[in-house]
């Protein structure tokens, strides 16, 4: 090899361990696979909710009147609110075991520069939509919080992907992809919502996990 | 013409070390087991080569607990930093030079 080509493989050493070293590694494909289980258990649970009357939740009647009143207690009143909550914290806190496991048999500690990188670059965008989609319920707009779910999730996803394995990208870009489809159908949010949140979250863990933790090989 | 082979630092010349260098230039500090994950390495070639460079002040070393675990982290010297850009500018002229 000539003192040029040293200097080249060199070089790209460098570039590729600054850049693996500066992403969160320890996230696991379990955790994606029991945060889909997790999201067809709460659509499962809120089909009856959502499906049980024409208008997926309420009448526009009903919604609209709501929307009037901005009752924090009528929310805290409605199943389905109790249901996408526990249905988050679930999928929060199975996702989040999964992956303090595997970043304890790593020996890295979870609370390191990456995993603050990371949850920032994440919250941004879901806050924003979160913030969104509170407004979006207050005018009654509910046919649009599934695709609106699916696509800030998405895009805090294709943000998150600087900061992780660079594959949940793709998760993101799955779940966007979703969210516009969905947009033109809207009495079929739950549908879509437990596609993306579920089915994608499954299909995408389990890839993970057969390429990086079956042979206990946890590095890119 | 100064010749750039002279401006390479002995010090950085072995992957592991590069590889140290690279992840410290852009993390605060690392530890140990986070370094042995990125290197895919050994404990003991790696200690060796972490060892090396504390010696010549390119890095220093903080022992810390976390739980009862021994959790020591590594972070760059000013002088290290120093070094090491130095050394990627001499890379980088070598190429140039033989183009």
């Amino acid at each position: 090899m000539t003192e040029q080509e040293q200097s080249l493989h060199a070089i790209h050493d460098i570039k590729r361990m600054m850049e693996r070293s500066s992403r969160f590694i320890s996230l696991s494909g379990l955790s994606g696979i029991s945060a889909g289980i997790c999201a067809l258990i709460g659509a499962w649970l809120a089909y009856p909710f959502v499906m049980g009357s024409r208008d997926f939740i309420m009448s526009w009647e009903k919604a609209y009147s709501l929307a009037e009143q901005q009752s924090w207690t009528q929310l805290f009143n409605n199943w389905l609110f109790w249901i996408a909550a526990g249905t988050f914290a679930a999928a929060f806190v199975s996702a989040f075991l999964f992956t303090y496991l595997k970043s304890k048999k790593q020996g890295i500690p979870l609370w390191g520069n990456t995993a603050k990188r990371l949850m920032i670059n994440v919250s941004i965008p879901l806050l924003v939509g979160g913030i969104f989609l509170m407004r979006l319920l207050d005018y009654g707009t509910f046919g649009l919080i599934a695709p609106g779910c699916l696509l800030f999730y998405g895009l805090a996803l294709v943000n998150a992907s600087k900061y992780t394995l660079d594959e949940i990208r793709f998760l993101g870009y799955g779940q966007i992809l979703l969210g516009i489809i969905n947009l033109f159908f809207e009495g079929a949010g739950l549908y879509f919502w437990a596609a993306g949140f579920g089915v994608l979250h499954i299909v995408y863990g389990i890839y993970m996990w057969m390429k990086y933790e079956k042979q206990g090989i946890a590095s890119v | 013409m100064l010749n750039p082979i002279n401006q390479l630092n002995k010090l950085f010349d072995s992957r592991v070390r590069l590889g140290i260098m690279s992840a410290l230039m852009v993390n605060e500090s690392i530890n140990f087991n986070e370094l042995k994950e990125l290197l895919e390495i050994t404990d003991g070639n790696l200690a060796s080569h972490l060892k090396a460079l504390e010696e010549n002040d390119i890095i220093k070393v903080e022992k810390g607990f976390i739980g009862r675990k021994t959790n020591t982290m590594y972070s760059i010297t000013k002088l290290g930093n120093k070094a090491f850009k130095e050394h990627i500018q001499a890379l980088e002229k070598m190429i140039k030079a033989t183009k």
